[in-house]
């Protein structure tokens, strides 16, 4: 039996929704040009005027906001509330350019918490479920999200956050959880674990909702099989609100995006026109609930295709497909955002030459991030420890920059391989867009 | 008294070190003494040469990263006993040992070590004291 969290919302009918979609759209369009100085002058140079605005047709008129926006506008530049209004921010990991913080009200949080509660739902849960929640908590918008649904649908919450697989894995045990909220390669690394120590007869899972990073049909195939799950993909980001702006219902193929929250669009990414529904392009999102942090037309840098072909789960809202890759050269890694520019960014903080190779590889069902760096005479020395030194200098200036670990390998001068005398910078092994 | 040690780095890989002494073969280059120090990644060669400013210059042309430092060449007997007597006078002297490595040429009766030492010039005064011969560039050079 398929369970809704706001059926009358999610399975209300294209008139209604677009009903909905365009007043929303008009207020917030005054709200933000009222309110945020930076986009007026985006309308204002682009001619458009919040009467312009009258429904979801006229959409296109409106300025895209990028991540350079958000750098430029950053700390509060895109915040349309007074700051003493708003109750929390997240945020990504990266330097100050490329990090983005995104600030919520209470308002904010209880819609975006209501979005991961139709996930949760949508994914078979109900208040009698224990819901294991074992993204990051913190700046990290997963455990949070994940959290604040399963508060809504009144499921009992395990608020594990990531990491320390054995206490993992007895909650899991001990309290009986049925619904695993991570990261597909953690989730992935907990079901090899479970069936290592022969405890997948003691555990109660049935349904899994993995985001955070890019997963194949092939590697759901093994979850599911692994740990005797259902397993669900959740789609979102820290600029428009977190995990949540869009989820697989029982159909799973494809995501359903809250339509009530977020208008979508797909639009080609080199000339920003927008395309029709079917064909591929780059995914750009409109805000039309959010009070704090509300982007208009926000290009996510996301490649995929939208439909709105009927759904047997009932749900009306438009469906996405999993992202087929990025109109950007941004790396998901380990549901890191990671950027090449922010690993430069160190290397030449530290003195060495811009020259590396970024190389991405799934070990396992575990992304693993290597930083290739050519020898310089500089950091040479004759002594071993000299050396591991200053990979080790190398390898925690990464950690603080990424947040995640990356391997140092250090190469010979000039080995890294040039394709027209630029060094290609990312190898990806994964092969995660297909 | 010191004597010029050349480190490179070498990339842990297979065929690295046939390719490097390739180089030094073609360049006409003879090694008195090599170790090398390892990681799983990467290596730091560390040779002892009969002309160090010839070798230098190859290893800078043909890419690879190097340097010299001094480090000291002690002449000892070859009989059991002899390396814990030089040894001693490190320690006795405070003197700490960063690596170490041995050789013997086709002179009988001696073999040699190399020392890299926190201090060249303590270490080099402590050892002439007690006996123990130092050997400089020039004769390394010609052995």
């Amino acid at each position: 039996m398929e369970h809704y969290y706001q059926p009358e919302i999610e399975c209300a009918s294209r008139e209604e929704i677009l009903k909905l979609q365009n007043e929303r759209l008009v207020k917030q369009v005054k709200h933000v040009y009222d309110n945020v100085p930076y986009y007026r002058k985006k309308m204002e140079e682009k001619g458009v005027t919040p009467e312009d605005i009258r429904s979801v047709d006229d959409l296109h008129k409106l300025p895209f906001l990028t991540k350079d926006d958000l750098r430029d506008a950053y700390p509060y530049g895109l915040v349309a509330v007074p700051v003493k209004d708003c109750v929390r921010i997240q945020s990504t990991s990266g330097t100050t350019g490329r990090r983005v913080v995104a600030f919520y009200t209470q308002h904010d949080i209880d819609l975006w918490d209501e979005c991961c509660a139709r996930a949760i739902m949508a994914a078979g849960g109900t208040n009698e479920d224990v819901v294991h929640v074992s993204y990051g908590y913190g700046l990290f918008t997963g455990g949070p999200g994940l959290n604040g649904g399963s508060h809504k649908v009144g499921s009992l919450t395990l608020p594990m956050s990531s990491g320390n697989t054995d206490r993992q894995i007895q909650f899991m045990v001990d309290l009986g959880s049925t619904i695993l909220c991570c990261t597909p390669s953690y989730a992935a690394y907990l079901g090899e674990s479970i069936n290592e120590r022969g405890l997948k007869d003691k555990i109660k899972l049935k349904a899994g909702i993995f985001g955070a990073e890019a997963w194949t049909e092939e590697m759901r195939r093994d979850i599911e099989k692994s740990l005797g799950i259902k397993a669900y993909d959740i789609y979102g980001l820290t600029e428009i609100s977190g995990p949540g702006v869009s989820f697989e219902c029982s159909e799973q193929t494809g995501m359903h995006i809250n339509e009530d929250h977020f208008i979508a669009e797909i639009i080609n990414p080199k000339t920003g026109e927008v395309l029709p529904e079917g064909e591929k392009g780059e995914l750009v999102f409109t805000s039309i609930t959010k009070e704090a942090f509300p982007l208009l037309r926000y290009r996510t840098r996301d490649i995929c295709v939208l439909t709105r072909k009927k759904c047997s789960c009932g749900r009306t809202h438009v469906k996405m497909t999993k992202p087929m890759g990025r109109s950007d050269d941004m790396l998901i890694v380990k549901g890191v955002n990671v950027f090449p520019s922010q690993i430069e960014t160190v290397l030449l903080n530290k003195g060495y030459a811009a020259n590396y190779q970024i190389i991405v590889d799934r070990i396992n069902n575990s992304d693993t991030l290597e930083v290739q760096v050519e020898m310089t005479p500089e950091m040479f020395s004759d002594s071993v420890s000299e050396v591991s030194g200053k990979e080790k200098e190398l390898v925690n200036a990464l950690k603080s920059m990424l947040g995640i670990y990356a391997k140092v390998k250090l190469v010979a001068p000039k080995s890294i391989a040039r394709s027209e005398g630029k060094a290609v910078r990312i190898i990806d092994k994964r092969n995660l867009y297909q | 008294m010191t004597v010029q040690q050349i480190s490179v780095f070498l990339e842990n890989k297979p065929g690295g070190l046939a390719e490097f002494t390739k180089v030094l073969s073609e360049n006409n280059i003879n090694m008195r003494a090599m170790c090398i120090a390892e990681t799983p990644d990467f290596g730091i060669l560390r040779i002892i040469v009969d002309d160090v400013y010839n070798t230098m210059c190859t290893m800078k042309e043909a890419g690879y990263i190097c340097s010299a430092t001094k480090v000291l060449a002690v002449e000892i007997p070859d009989k059991p006993g002899s390396l814990l007597n030089t040894l001693t006078v490190l320690g006795e002297n405070e003197i700490n040992l960063e690596y170490s490595y041995a050789f013997v040429t086709s002179k009988k009766d001696v073999a040699y070590m190399i020392f890299r030492v926190n201090d060249n010039e303590k270490a080099a005064e402590a050892l002439t004291k007690n006996g123990i011969k130092l050997v400089g560039q020039d004769e390394i050079s010609k052995l």
